[in-house]
């Protein structure tokens, strides 16, 4: 039910932005599928596969981050229970497109990333897992650039071994 | 069945703030039971928000998401007794959906 129109939906944006190819390229060759899972719809499951930031972050925008002040990252300086750490970022950027949350101390660096279409204000509250003291990332996809804070959590009882 | 998804959405002035709640075991794959057999993957992947038919959030989320998860967000454009469409699916393909009115 549901899910049949998100299929849909993210059919018919890569249908388009196939056929945007086609028109910036002419005609020839075949339309190259788009390159970077942020840009669309489509669950960005590589992305969440990768164990370092670095890669995470460089799969899902396909650029890397500067720091800057204007993320402001809110999260814990300890965490008593690894398993739900609550972890919230805003920003002064505009221009939004994409918030993502990375943990380095985790097995998989990726936690979460998030589409902020027009209209909706740049910022997102959520509670991740944390297997280890180790550094929370955050990333915003502004204007085509992307801008990250850093801020490193101490973990009592880690939230990924049991 | 009652919904898994617990949505409230607040409308102040043009900006509306919607809190969410999901219930969901969201099993990262790396955690073992009591057996020592290791408890499968099963997470959420996709949670997505609409109103009037345009997508105003979408979370891609791993299985670091905390169990049963929470969501913060605000945005822009709908009055109060407009409807909020909220629907996930997960990794084995299960979902879920919900209508929430703007309060």
């Amino acid at each position: 039910m549901n899910f049949s129109i998100e299929k849909f939906s993210a059919t018919r944006r890569l249908v388009l932005q196939g056929t945007g190819a086609v028109a910036l390229f002419g005609l020839g060759g075949l339309a190259a599928p788009p390159a970077r899972a942020a840009a669309n719809d489509k669950y960005p499951e590589e992305a969440f596969k990768l164990k370092t930031d670095k890669d995470a972050i460089q799969a899902l925008y396909g650029r890397t981050a500067e720091a800057s002040d204007k993320v402001k990252l809110d999260a814990p300086e300890i965490a008593e229970n690894g398993a739900v750490v609550p972890i919230s970022v805003t920003t002064t950027l505009e221009n939004v497109t994409s918030i993502s949350f990375l943990v380095t101390g985790n097995p998989n660096a990726l936690a979460a990333s998030y589409a902020i279409p027009e209209g909706t204000v740049p910022g997102v509250a959520n509670r991740l897992k944390m297997q280890q003291t180790s550094n929370v990332i955050a990333i915003v996809d502004a204007g085509g650039k992307l801008y990250s804070a850093t801020k490193e959590v101490k973990v009592t009882v880690g939230g990924c071994g049991g | 069945m009652a919904s898994t998804i617990r949505v409230r959405a607040i409308a102040n002035g043009d900006t509306t703030e919607v809190q969410a709640l999901i219930q969901h075991p969201m099993d990262s794959g790396f955690v073992k039971d009591a057996q020592g057999a290791v408890i499968p993957a099963h997470f959420i992947q996709q949670l997505s928000f609409e109103h009037n038919g345009k997508r105003v959030f979408l979370a891609d989320w791993g299985p670091a998401v905390a169990k049963d998860p929470y969501v913060k967000f605000a945005f822009k454009g709908a009055a109060k007794g407009d409807e909020l469409k909220i629907s996930w699916v997960d990794n084995k393909g299960a979902s879920d959906s919900t209508t929430a009115k703007i309060q």
